[in-house]
């Protein structure tokens, strides 16, 4: 809304930035940065006709931290704190992903012992990670009870984070060279005995109070259709890829760590939309569970840190390392001139890929599916801006 | 044995002989307009108590427990925090529209208040066309919606109070029709005698399925009507923030939503009355000895009761059903529901003649 | 493919171009003149069939700066850098937007950070900085005294 005075010059035409306005019979409406559907600072300028969306323009930046330009000037050590906070859902697999790339530039072999946390805790985020996800994405359909039956067993998870890492969100717990220091002593009891029982018998739970509905059904079946050839176009990865039936699962195609110790599917849907994309996030859900415990009462005796010097120097070269966090592909690309900290660093981020396709997905839907498509999508701002 | 129809007669007979007629009109017009604004207060408080209650104990957690005995005076505390806030108005709103809307809103909800039978011969009005006066009192509110909306100046009220308006329209349909199968069958619109042909059983297990059928479409439609989850696209806060009372904050705001408690607790009663009995007991049939036992059970207590029973139901939708999208809601109504109360409507009609019901 | 098979494949498509070994992939350089024709042949080739644009970024040297293309194949699952010396006064390049959709968010990225033009990008804005911002932030000579924290 603008006054009289800021739209007209003084002799009645409009003033030269608003002709453009006057012009376009548009309807824009701003969904964020403060706004329930974007959970965090999301903005989203959608033109619409109607109900329907004829453009969604994402406006980003509200949390840019500038985490690429801050990393050049930390050590090698340093850096990898600072990326819990990008994708805080998998701050394990952010770490774990930067860890992998300084090992894999030095040649340091970790010890198996170390492997085997890792996975673990990695397979706990994303657990924990795609629990959130399920509770805030039916929070957007407008079912809010879910959101706290998923935090009741995310609670759990978050307690044996904080037994271990000492942290409930940004962990901080792997290390170039293993982890940072053994699991609490209860660990593998409470994942083991605790955590993966109370999950297991809550499953169902999750089946029938959302996935059965009859009401969601119908407002995520064929709503944000990604198709194969755009899913990669677009550069999508993780789940949302996977729904449209992309093979692109870095634990499958590049294993590192004890991934090629452990049998577990690559969850596949072909259809594409927002209940495959649903489907396929609750299905590793299961895969999940599986690895955990297949790792869980195996962890080797030895070492959980490899011997690595005070001061790590990259050799001069170029470096890239990518892991599947909970949302995708995370890339790490480390330009090193020799020195203690990095030259160039780039996070590819999963969300920033994502969120890309999200205006060609949701163009000529309802308000309520692009909701639904965001849902689905899981994106997390901050892993987004960097 | 003490009941609201020995308090009013006594009252009734205690002012006449102290007053003239007319002083004794307006007399009781007077406690009948404290005693609506004191229902009013009393069922905001106690409905939005109880929907935090309802809401705690579907979403496994505690819910308001610090104010009060059990939480109890929570709603009051909040109704003194939105009284002491303060009400901006938009600038670029329309101020007169803007001021006026809420009022609107809360005004329809009381004027329904007045056929409602709360207990065994106690009313504000038992006019004889009290259920059409409900249903045509019922859709001024969405005017209140939609001028509220549209005086706010804001995009997002503007597409909640269309969508109301859209939804509103089309469900009324629905629920008058399901309110019509129940006129056919005790053939008057008065409330009064809507619950004394239920004496020997209510219509919902007296009207075979048709009245089942009805009493479903007209949950739905009231659902709907009433702008609540999982029909609530007028203020679906993941899409539009609050909708149409976006822009309202302090007691404006606070008037909206004792209105839309007060628009459930109406709609609920109105179900209550017509398919559950009102305030009649339970009976079954002519067996005279259950009867006069159900029958020791004050009929406030029953209104109530069937009431608050219906209310649970409703809030229970809330709390577990994820939202419909526009196009979906209107579908359901112009589709679905209106065909098939139409249908059973006609069912109901032929029973009626036939007098195949019990 | 291996990287032997890869480079006998390129050179075929573009004689010009050089490469680079020693790192996990092997790299490519390319002229920004030759990069857009190079880049359809790269997706259409049936062998080839580069159609995963998995990072888009740039590096500044100081004296030049160097666009990264990390490439893939969904199909045949081989990896290929491809790079792009550009001027640091004024760097342009075409933009691949039209052949990787990815990299329209991408590109709009490098364009307010490092300051790249892209030409024939069809909105060519700044997405992650306000529209007012003046500099190139990842530069290594940006400087903002009020901002950035020098350890």
């Amino acid at each position: 809304m603008y006054h009289i005075n800021e739209l007209l010059n003084s002799d009645n035409t409009l003033k030269p930035s608003f002709v453009a306005m006057k012009e376009s019979d548009d309807y824009t409406i701003n969904i964020g940065p403060q706004h329930p559907a974007t959970h965090g600072v999301l903005h989203l300028v959608i033109t619409l006709n109607g109900e329907t969306i004829k453009k969604v323009d994402p406006d980003l930046g509200f949390i840019h931290r500038s985490i690429e330009k801050m990393c050049e000037s930390l050590s090698y050590r340093q850096y990898i704190y600072v990326t819990s906070r990008m994708d805080y859902l998998s701050s394990h697999i952010n770490n774990h992903a930067c860890a992998l790339l300084v090992e894999k530039a030095l040649q340091v072999e970790v010890p198996e012992r170390a492997q085997y946390i890792r996975v673990i805790m990695d397979e706990l985020t994303r657990i924990a990670s795609h629990l959130l996800w399920w509770g805030a994405m039916a929070m957007d359909m407008g079912a809010f009870t879910p959101y706290f039956y998923a935090f009741r067993e995310r609670e759990l998870l978050t307690e044996i984070m904080e037994d271990t890492c000492g942290a409930r969100l940004t962990m901080n717990y792997m290390v170039p060279g293993g982890v940072m220091h053994d699991p609490h002593e209860t660990f593998v009891h409470r994942v083991s005995k605790e955590f993966l029982p109370l999950l297991k018998s809550k499953l169902h739970e999750y089946e029938e109070l959302v996935t059965g509905n009859i009401i969601f059904q119908n407002r995520v079946n064929g709503v944000g259709l990604l198709t194969y050839e755009d899913a990669i176009s677009y550069g999508c990865s993780g789940p949302t890829a996977r729904a449209s039936g992309v093979h692109c699962d870095i634990r499958k195609l590049y294993p590192y760590d004890v991934y090629n110790k452990v049998q577990f599917e690559e969850v596949i849907e072909t259809a594409g939309d927002s209940m495959a994309r649903y489907m396929v996030r609750m299905n590793e859900i299961k895969q999940s569970i599986s690895i955990i415990e297949q790792l869980i009462n195996n962890i080797p005796e030895g070492d959980f840190q490899a011997k690595t010097k005070a001061v790590l120097k990259l050799p001069k070269g170029e470096f890239y390392q990518r892991v599947e966090t909970a949302r995708g592909e995370l890339g790490v690309f480390v330009v090193s001139e020799g020195g203690t900290t990095p030259y160039r660093i780039k996070f590819r981020s999963p969300g920033f890929s994502n969120l890309s396709c999200l205006d060609h997905i949701t163009k000529g839907s309802k308000i309520g599916d692009l909701v639904a498509s965001m849902g689905t999508l899981d994106l997390v701002i901050p892993d987004i801006d960097r | 044995m003490i009941s609201f129809e020995h308090i009013t007669k006594w009252l009734q007979a205690w002012l006449n002989a102290h007053m003239s007629p007319i002083l004794v009109l307006a007399v009781e017009t007077v406690l009948i307009v404290i005693l609506a604004i004191a229902l009013f207060a009393v069922l905001g408080l106690v409905l939005v108590i109880m929907e935090r209650r309802v809401a705690a104990f579907m979403q496994i957690r505690m819910g308001p427990n610090r104010v009060g005995p059990w939480g109890l005076l929570q709603s009051t505390a909040d109704t003194v925090k939105l009284i002491m806030k303060e009400s901006i108005v938009p600038t670029h709103a329309d101020k007169f529209l803007f001021n006026l809307a809420p009022f609107i809103v809360m005004i329809a909800a009381m004027l329904i208040l007045a056929p409602v039978n709360f207990a065994q011969r106690f009313h504000i009005w038992d006019l004889n066309i009290g259920i059409l006066f409900i249903t045509s009192i019922s859709s001024i509110s969405v005017i209140g919606i939609l001028m509220g909306g549209w005086a706010s100046s804001n995009k997002y009220s503007l597409l909640g109070a269309m969508r109301s308006g859209a939804q509103i329209v089309s469900y009324e349909l629905s629920a008058g029709l399901s309110i019509l199968t129940i006129i056919v069958l005790c053939g008057s619109l008065k409330v009064s005698d809507i619950i004394a042909s239920q004496e020997t059983g209510w219509w919902i297990f007296k009207g075979h399925i048709p009245a089942i059928v009805a009493f479903v479409i007209y949950l739905i439609a009231v659902t709907a009507e009433t702008n609540r989850a999982p029909f609530d696209l007028a203020e679906a806060e993941s899409e539009l923030t609050a909708g149409f009372h976006s822009e309202y904050s302090g007691m404006r705001f606070a008037l909206f939503f004792l209105a839309e408690y007060i628009n459930i607790f109406i709609v609920c009663a109105v179900g209550a009355t017509l398919f559950l009995g009102g305030w009649m007991p339970f009976h079954i049939g002519h067996l005279q000895g259950f009867n006069h036992v159900m029958d020791y059970i004050p009929s406030s207590i029953w209104f109530f009761g069937k009431t608050f029973f219906l209310i649970f139901v409703i809030m229970w939708f809330r709390w577990t059903f994820p939202r419909l999208r526009i196009d979906q809601l209107l579908n359901l109504e112009w589709k679905y529901l209106l065909p098939i109360s139409m249908v059973n409507l006609l069912v109901m009609t032929v029973v009626a003649i036939y007098h195949l019901h019990f | 493919m291996d990287n032997e098979a890869l480079k006998i494949q390129l050179t075929e498509l573009l004689p010009s171009v050089t490469f680079e070994e020693g790192g996990e992939w092997l790299n490519v350089n390319v002229d920004p003149n030759d990069w857009k024709p190079f880049a359809v042949k790269l997706k259409a080739s049936a062998e080839l069939y580069f159609d995963y644009l998995f990072c888009l970024t740039c590096v500044d040297w100081k004296t030049h700066l160097t666009m990264v293309y990390h490439l893939s194949s969904t199909k045949h699952r081989h990896t290929i850098v491809v790079k792009c010396k550009l001027d640091r006064t004024t760097p342009v390049v075409e933009t691949v937007c039209d052949i990787w959709r990815t990299a329209e968010f991408h590109e709009r990225e490098v364009f307010e950070m490092f300051g790249v033009e892209f030409k024939n990008h069809p909105d060519l804005r700044k997405l992650i900085l306000p529209a007012d911002w003046v500099g190139f932030p990842l530069r290594k000579d940006y400087e903002d005294p009020i901002n950035m924290i020098k350890l």
